[in-house]
């Protein structure tokens, strides 16, 4: 089958690699009939993701047509269209029990990297790391599904593959950041990062009761896509967002404020150049402008809530801001499995179409264009889909 | 006279008895108290106070050799000599360091008794410069003497007490695994259910009610073979077996099972010590072939977790690749290709 596979630091490529098969009882094989490169995939583009290595499939949001399943997965069958969650999740453990799928025990035969780096490991996640499982990716024909009998979710026919795909990360986890923020009716919600989590999270607060949203971004086409999603918007290039922040919020500051951006901010100015330098020679792992910004921002006592993706050192967080503007802080990889069937709903009700995030449609074989045109923010490109 | 010793350093290994039994309150944390007789040697200091005692002496001497060269260059009655004086000062407070970073003490001791030795050859040269007083000379050197009987003795004392503990490797781990203490009991109770987690064990033969033939997986490809016998066994909650007298490989283990609180699970808690083949030649070839025991008992145990919460053992083994680098999993690796 064709795969894509990381090739280098700023390098993937469609290989020939043979088919998956079933390897545990619970393992099911998917036939992909859609998948996404997610902005996180652009962590593992860039070489910020350790234990990421020549070979691997990439690929964490795919969905298709279930074609084998093995001898312990009883609730699928052949032909099934499904939609995979990106956390691989047991279903058994502790934390599966109380529906925090993203923190399964059972799912990572790397976790001793991920206890060496974090202190304990998060579940597996396809195509994202040795450290993370070392699972062939969705970004190819075919993948395996372990643990089948607990992840995926049948879809009906009558949604378009470009409405439900997004329940695989994308959309639960602009939901979850949302969630997180813990909503009042009439609260101010500001969310740094107008990509896909940043665009769902905005829709999700208006769910959710928010009565005000205001969207950080630099790119035009991302800041018109905020508003019609129900948002006021600044633009950081021309905006000092703190003050600005100030003065919408009458001095308060929003009531929650999302970090959608992760460990590749871009800043301008002395800050931004010293967390570029500081990442290039590998003395801090990620880039928190973003996060540094949203602390500060945040009203005393509000929520910070962090979708984006941190994977290891920061440097000059202003912590002394959360403690003594006693602020909350949530954050964590999103428990899909939890959110899968209620957003599924709301997608079927009409509450929201999710696909309206998509800017390109591409067939597999052009992955590696795919990649550099969403690194690169080419021709407004917010969101990939490709089909093999 | 006692000291305090962590678990993991501790077993009384003085005669040539198997590895003495570890008691579960010895695993985690607690320290237990260790007679200083058991390894034949009876102390006039506490080794790890002297030890201690002499790296802040060695600093302190080297500090003051340091920045003071010539004040103590006459007081000692060398007279003028700053630059070898500095020099022993560097050494002085390297092996002060060494001594008190606790690797190896004994080793850092023996360097702090080469040093010593330095000293006298040089304070014996000294005598013969013209503006050498050998009074003071002679004063310093009876100095320098009695420290280093100190250092000797330290290192003495320090290895006889490391070599007692060398050989043997002890690994304590504990997981809560959402099952009841009866099952995990049940599952542990047939030792032939260890090869199904237990990587590096090939199969397990129960021989009779309380007896077993155990083969392993050994460095190189070669295969270690032995008898044992279950010599706790308390249903539900305990059971600790060992290897038989005069097996090729002395090995003992303890699994406990008591009840994670809230419902939340069971905790299983093992400790395993064994004498590597060849003593620290086999633990360094063990290493050499990532057959680490703390790591290895660490995912043992996870496997062992993963089989009995979800009926299988989460892999990655069989599935498909791009082609990989021949560097292959190496930060090189990742740059270069």
């Amino acid at each position: 089958m064709k795969a894509v596979c990381w090739q280098g630091i700023g390098k993937v490529g469609v290989e020939h690699v043979p088919d998956p098969h079933i390897i545990n009882p619970r393992d099911a094989v998917v036939r992909v009939t859609s998948t996404a490169i997610c902005g996180s995939d652009l962590h593992l583009y860039n070489g910020y993701i350790p234990t990421v290595y020549r070979g691997d499939i990439l690929g964490h949001e795919f969905m298709g047509e279930v074609v084998e399943v093995g001898s312990g997965v009883s609730n699928l069958s052949v032909g099934d269209r499904v939609v995979v969650p990106f956390p691989i999740a047991c279903g058994n453990c502790f934390f599966c029990g109380t529906e925090q799928f993203s923190l399964c025990e059972n799912s990572n035969p790397n976790a001793h990297i991920a206890e060496k780096m974090w202190g304990h490991s998060p579940a597996g996640i396809f195509g994202y790391s040795h450290m993370l499982g070392g699972y062939a990716g969705g970004q190819a024909e075919y993948v395996r599904v372990p643990f089948a009998d607990v992840g995926p979710i049948k879809v009906p026919d009558t949604l378009t593959d470009e409405q439900v795909l997004f329940l695989s990360d994308v959309l639960p986890t602009g939901y979850m950041a949302a969630e997180n923020c813990d909503i009042d009716e009439g609260d101010t919600v500001a969310v740094w990062g107008c990509g896909p989590v940043g665009l769902f999270a905005i829709a999700s607060a208006r769910l959710l009761g928010a009565g005000r949203i205001i969207a950080i971004d630099r790119f035009p086409e991302r800041l018109r896509k905020a508003r019609e999603a129900g948002a006021e918007t600044l633009n950081y290039e021309s905006t000092d967002v703190l003050s600005a922040l100030k003065e919408m919020t009458g001095g308060r500051g929003p009531d929650a404020c999302i970090d959608a951006v992760g460990m590749e901010a871009h800043m301008h100015g002395p800050i931004g150049a010293y967390d570029r330098v500081k990442q290039a020679m590998r003395l801090e792992t990620d880039r928190p402008s973003a996060l540094r910004e949203a602390i500060m921002a945040c009203r005393k006592g509000g929520t910070l809530s962090v979708p984006g993706v941190y994977g290891g050192l920061i440097d000059k967080i202003p912590f002394g801001a959360i403690v003594n503007k006693a602020l909350k802080v949530k954050s964590g990889q999103t428990h899909v499995q939890h959110y899968m069937r209620p957003l599924l709903e709301r997608i079927e009700r009409g509450d929201i179409d999710p696909s309206f995030i998509v800017s390109h449609r591409l067939r597999l074989d052009d992955a590696p264009l795919a990649y550099e045109a969403f690194r690169d923010k080419e021709d407004d490109c917010i969101k990939v889909v490709m089909t093999p | 006279m006692s000291t305090q010793f962590t678990p993991g350093s501790e077993p009384d290994r003085s005669q040539s008895a198997p590895p003495r039994y570890v008691a579960e309150d010895e695993w985690y944390g607690t320290e237990a108290e260790y007679e200083y007789e058991d390894y034949g040697v009876t102390p006039m200091f506490e080794p790890r106070q002297l030890t201690q005692a002499l790296g802040w002496f060695s600093i302190a001497l080297g500090f003051t050799e340091l920045v003071a060269p010539r004040a103590l260059g006459r007081a000692i009655g060398v007279g003028e000599q700053p630059t070898l004086i500095r020099l022993c000062g560097v050494r002085e407070i390297v092996s002060g360091i060494g001594m008190l970073s606790e690797r190896y003490p004994s080793k850092w001791a023996m360097a702090r008794v080469a040093g010593d030795a330095i000293d006298l050859a040089l304070l014996g040269a000294a005598t013969r410069q013209p503006d050498a007083d050998r009074t003071r000379i002679a004063l310093a050197a009876s100095a320098v003497a009695g420290v280093a009987a100190l250092d000797v003795f330290a290192s003495r004392q320090l290895e006889s007490v490391e070599s007692a503990h060398a050989p043997v490797a002890i690994v304590a781990k504990a997981i809560t695994i959402n099952s009841s203490p009866e099952t995990l009991y049940r599952f542990w109770r047939n030792l032939e259910n260890f090869p199904r987690f237990m990587r590096h064990l090939e199969e397990v033969r129960m021989t009779g009610e309380r007896t077993s033939h155990w083969v392993a997986k050994a460095p190189a490809g070669t295969r270690l073979e032995w008898d044992a016998e279950i010599v706790e066994d308390e249903a539900s909650s305990r059971i600790a077996w060992r290897t038989l007298p005069g097996s090729s490989v002395e090995h003992e283990g303890v699994v406990s099972f008591e009840p994670a609180p809230a419902g939340r699970g069971t905790i299983v808690r093992v400790s395993m010590s064994y004498v590597p083949p060849a003593g620290k030649v086999g633990v360094q070839v063990a290493k050499l072939f990532g057959e680490e025991p703390g790591v290895q008992i660490d995912d043992d145990l996870r496997r062992m977790k993963q089989l009995i919460e979800t009926g299988e053992i989460a892999t990655t083994e069989g599935q498909p690749s791009g082609r990989r680098s021949v560097l292959g999993r190496t930060t090189l690796g990742r740059w270069l290709s």
